[in-house]
């Protein structure tokens, strides 16, 4: 089967059932995306499929035949993408595990509803576990992403 | 501000060979090192913690000796050491230290790597280095030392406008002696200390390129998991590998001996599979089929344990601080308020489980972690080969948070003794539910509280029964109580002025192993302590802030000699005198917090404010919380405010970031968080059953107000946990009227 990754295209003809998670950790040496729980309760896996969200630990590679996948090192090329600078503007990481899929929750979000309302925001980033705290910096980082309210 | 990188190691060495300046901080004060030979020079007895070094190149490389855990410790340093220093922030580069004690205490635990005495060593550091190059700069020019001034980077002689840059007078700097009492900066001119600086690993995290344990990596590496034992002193007593060994990927299946109890940091052992991949690891560990030897743990049930912790409590303990007559007050009072508080074991779990990757060759190791003490990290593992620890060196990870879980290096020492029979490096990734079900939970405690209150609603006794399984469990067999040390963390400092105080620890045996949690015993402590005194005020028929600060008494600093202790206090590590118990800094921060949150103010029915203060670390904190309770008795956290007085603030946006974490976590201790047994296995496992805060659960607004008294930093880390569960305890009160006195409090 063939996918692209970050704008590369693969060939993969690997174990069908194995996570996409692990595809990219271990051998696309893409360690941007975490392993946080392996069954989809915390989101520190969350990379873009066709532009949607997913948990790619519980998403097996047959599942991705012919799709685009972002990770978060393919999200901007130089770190700039309007998510992370309103990260860094926001001082958001603490330890850092989590953000990854953080940016990517929130990237996703914003592509579908680019003027979220609380309530979409509270939707789509509770998938999402940071264990350091740091959701009132991810709400405010968000709202800045939008444009502010 | 353009961010520091860290340098490879390599490039870091070679940049010490070729010279330049090395000033080493140790306990007994600051000196300069020779480059490399000296800089390693075994049994020297200056044992420096933080090193210092600026290159010929003028690139100034700060050796980190603690982890980096989302605390900025890595930013920190080079805020405090880069500005006495006066270097331009563009030149400073980090290097992490491996495990040697030759940095003193690498343990990054206890709040402690700014706190105290470590942030004027620090400035010593930097200051040395730059009085050396003013010096070296007025004997360039022939001028006095008083003539010039460092600034930005250079040696500026401030009559004529002339120049140096740091890198051109590193030679010459090398030949004077080190001040032993630099000038320090005045605080007026700090440019990085107490001001905004960016994080030096936020672009790396950003942009998915920090390094942490889980993603370090070895040419040739394997990755293994473990089956761990699934009861506490558990061993392997069948396996039958078959079908683990069929899974494609799948090398090998090795069985891993068990640490008898206590296992201290060593492994639980278990059986480990070893494959190509991580995802083929994972399946050969599934198909496994093992059996587990009896252990004296297995009919553990939190249940059946709570009552019998409750039933510990409820009869005198060891008598551990006597004041006055609690027993003839509590007989004679006008009114007797006794309650009783469940607080739960929990797991740290940090969002990045625990791993590490080592390789052993012949009688050496190398070894990858993400570890909170590389020290420890590297005594355990060389015990474990039964080779010398100046053969192990451990390097440092960023640590996808840790909160006292990754001071405990047993899966480092599982990936040197899988790298040994493999003879190929091994990563050893633990998941999730080994990390809820094989960890160390933080202690779980029950206490009996009683107090009285005089005709005029003054309390006149206190007395504290804690029962809770210490931390030295794990280490040393026949612990029945909680330690001193444990103790100090809220029940032996009891600030009130209170004529009659008591407490006692009664005995709490454990069936697990136990360790450090953020906060560690403070968590359980204050969740009673601030409750209770809640409770009495509503006794009192009294506003709680204003019982609170009629409760501290006078401003005074409280004598620790002199409250009743049967063994002298400990203060963190600290001395009482560096850092006395001020009750003037308690009832600031509560003055602050409740004004900022506006106490008082009138709010809809199901609505309400609850009030806790606590000291911890040698910082004062208080939290208010506004909590809204539903028709269904559901709650909901519209606004936390928090303050906090560390002494003095290093890093200000990190001392607020630490504080906004503390909130979320001490919330998730409160309403969500519990890890209990069956049988003796953990039952919960994975972040499905054992829950944790979400986005949807938190505060919508959190407010972190400083209230920074100067002198010596306290910690920052730890003490914004515990006021905040009993904080939220009291504000459903304040809503409702119903009291909750056992954890996680959504459950009834
Ligand atoms: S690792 Fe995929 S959701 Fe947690
Ligand atoms: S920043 Fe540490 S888990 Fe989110």
């Amino acid at each position: 089967m063939r996918l692209t990754v970050n704008g590369t295209s693969r060939s993969y003809d690997g174990d069908p059932a194995q996570p996409l998670l692990w595809y990219l950790r271990d051998e696309l040496a893409l360690t941007g995306t975490k392993f946080g729980c392996g069954i989809a309760a915390c989101g520190a896996c969350t990379v873009h499929v066709d532009g949607q969200a997913i948990q790619s630990c519980v998403t097996p590679m047959s599942a991705i035949a012919g799709k685009h996948v972002t990770t978060i090192e393919g999200l901007s090329v130089a770190g700039d993408h309007p998510v992370q600078k309103a990260w860094a503007d926001a001082n958001v990481p603490q330890c850092g595990y989590c953000q990854s899929g953080q940016m990517m929750a929130a990237a996703a979000l914003l592509k579908q509803t680019p003027k979220p309302t609380e309530a979409d925001i509270d939707r789509a980033m509770s998938l999402v576990i940071c264990r350091c705290g740091t959701y009132t910096r991810i709400r405010e980082a968000i709202v800045a992403a939008a444009g502010g309210r | 501000m353009t961010t520091p990188h860290d340098l490879e190691r390599r490039e870091f060495l070679k940049r010490l060979a070729a010279g330049g300046l090395v000033i080493a901080v140790g306990a007994s004060g600051v000196r300069r090192l020779e480059a490399m030979p000296a800089f390693f020079a075994a049994g020297d007895p200056f044992q420096p913690s933080v090193h210092l070094h600026i290159g010929e190149d003028g690139l100034v490389t700060i050796v980190c000796h603690r982890s980096e855990m989302g605390q900025g410790v890595r930013t920190a340093l080079c805020m405090v050491m880069g500005d006495e220093l006066e270097a331009d922030w563009t030149t400073i580069r980090l290097e992490q230290a491996i495990g040697d004690p030759k940095y003193g205490s690498q343990n990054t635990d206890g709040s402690s790597s700014i706190r105290g005495t470590e942030y004027p060593r620090l400035r010593l550091a930097g200051a040395a280095a730059r009085t050396m190059l003013e010096q070296a700069a007025a004997a360039e020019w022939g001028v006095p030392a008083t003539d010039v001034a460092a600034r930005n980077g250079a040696v500026v002689h401030v009559a004529s406008g002339r120049s140096l840059p740091f890198g051109q007078l590193v030679s010459r700097a090398r030949l004077f002696p080190v001040p032993a009492a630099p000038k320090l900066k005045d605080a007026s001119q700090f440019r990085f200390i107490g001001k905004e600086v960016a994080g030096l690993d936020l672009h790396d995290i950003l942009t998915g390129r920090a390094v942490f344990g889980q993603d370090a990596k070895m040419p040739g590496m394997k990755v293994a998991v473990i089956l761990h034992p699934p009861v506490y002193g558990a061993s392997v007593a069948t396996v039958d590998a078959s079908a683990a060994l069929k899974v494609k990927g799948v090398e090998r299946v090795i069985t891993l001996a068990t640490t008898p109890i206590p296992s201290g940091f060593q492994p639980l052992g278990g059986v480990a599979v070893v494959a190509s991949s991580t995802w083929a690891a994972l399946q050969g560990r599934r198909a496994l089929k093992v059996t587990w030897t009896a252990s004296p743990n297995d009919a553990h049930d939190s249940v059946a344990y709570r009552a019998a912790l409750q039933a510990s409590s409820r009869a005198p303990g060891r008598l551990v601080r006597k004041q006055g007559d609690v027993a003839a007050a509590l007989s004679s009072a006008a009114k007797k308020v006794t309650a009783e508080y469940y607080a739960p074991h929990l797991a740290q779990a940090p969002m990045e489980p625990p791993a590490a990757v080592a390789l052993v060759t012949g009688d050496t190791c190398v070894c990858w972690a993400c570890t909170q003490d590389p020290q420890s990290a590297r005594n355990e593992v060389a015990a474990a080969l039964k080779v010398p620890k100046e053969n192990v060196t451990c390097h440092v990870t960023l640590l996808g948070g840790a909160f006292g879980r990754k001071s405990k290096p047993d899966y480092v020492v599982e990936a040197a003794l899988l790298s040994r029979e493999m003879k190929a490096p091994v990563k050893v990734v633990w998941t999730r539910e080994d990390d809820l079900q094989n960890g160390f939970p933080h202690t779980v405690a029950f206490q009996h509280l009683e107090g009285s209150l005089d005709a005029t609603g003054k309390v006149t006794a206190w007395l504290h029964r804690v029962a809770s399984p210490s931390i030295n469990t794990t280490f040393a067999p026949g612990v029945t109580d909680l330690s001193d040390g444990e103790l100090a963390l809220g029940i032996l400092d009891l600030p009130y002025a209170i004529p009659n105080v008591q407490a006692e620890s009664c005995k709490a045996a454990a069936h697990t192993r136990i360790g450090w949690f953020r906060s560690v015993s403070n968590v359980p402590h204050a969740f009673a302590i601030s409750s209770f005194v809640d409770e009495l005020a509503h006794a009192a028929g009294r506003d709680p802030r204003d019982f609170i600060l009629e409760l501290l008494g006078p401003d005074r600093i409280v004598d620790m000699t002199k409250v009743g202790a049967v063994k002298p206090v400990d203060n963190y590590g600290d001395t009482w005198e560096a850092h006395p118990l001020d009750t003037a800094r308690y009832r600031k921060v509560v003055e602050l917090v409740t004004m900022e949150a506006g106490w008082g103010k009138k709010l809809p029915k199901g609505e309400g404010l609850g009030l806790a203060v606590h000291r911890s670390f040698l910082t004062y904190v208080a939290v208010v919380v506004h909590a809204k309770v539903g028709a269904n008795g559901e709650i909901a956290i519209p606004r936390v405010d928090i303050a906090m007085d560390c002494g003095f603030v290093v890093h200000p946006e990190r001392v607020r970031s630490q504080a906004e974490g503390a909130v979320i976590m001490g919330l998730s201790n409160a309403m969500t968080s519990e890890l209990s047994f069956k049988r003796g296995r953990v039952v919960q496992s994975n972040f499905n059953d054992y829950r944790v805060l979400r986005m949807s659960a938190a505060p919508r607004a959190l407010h972190v107000h400083l209230a920074p008294s100067g002198g010596l930093p306290g910690g920052v880390g730890e003490p914004g946990v515990p006021p905040v569960a009993p904080a939220l305890a009291n504000a459903i009160y304040a809503a409702t009227g119903k009291r909750h006195r056992s954890l996680p409090l959504g459950k009834a």
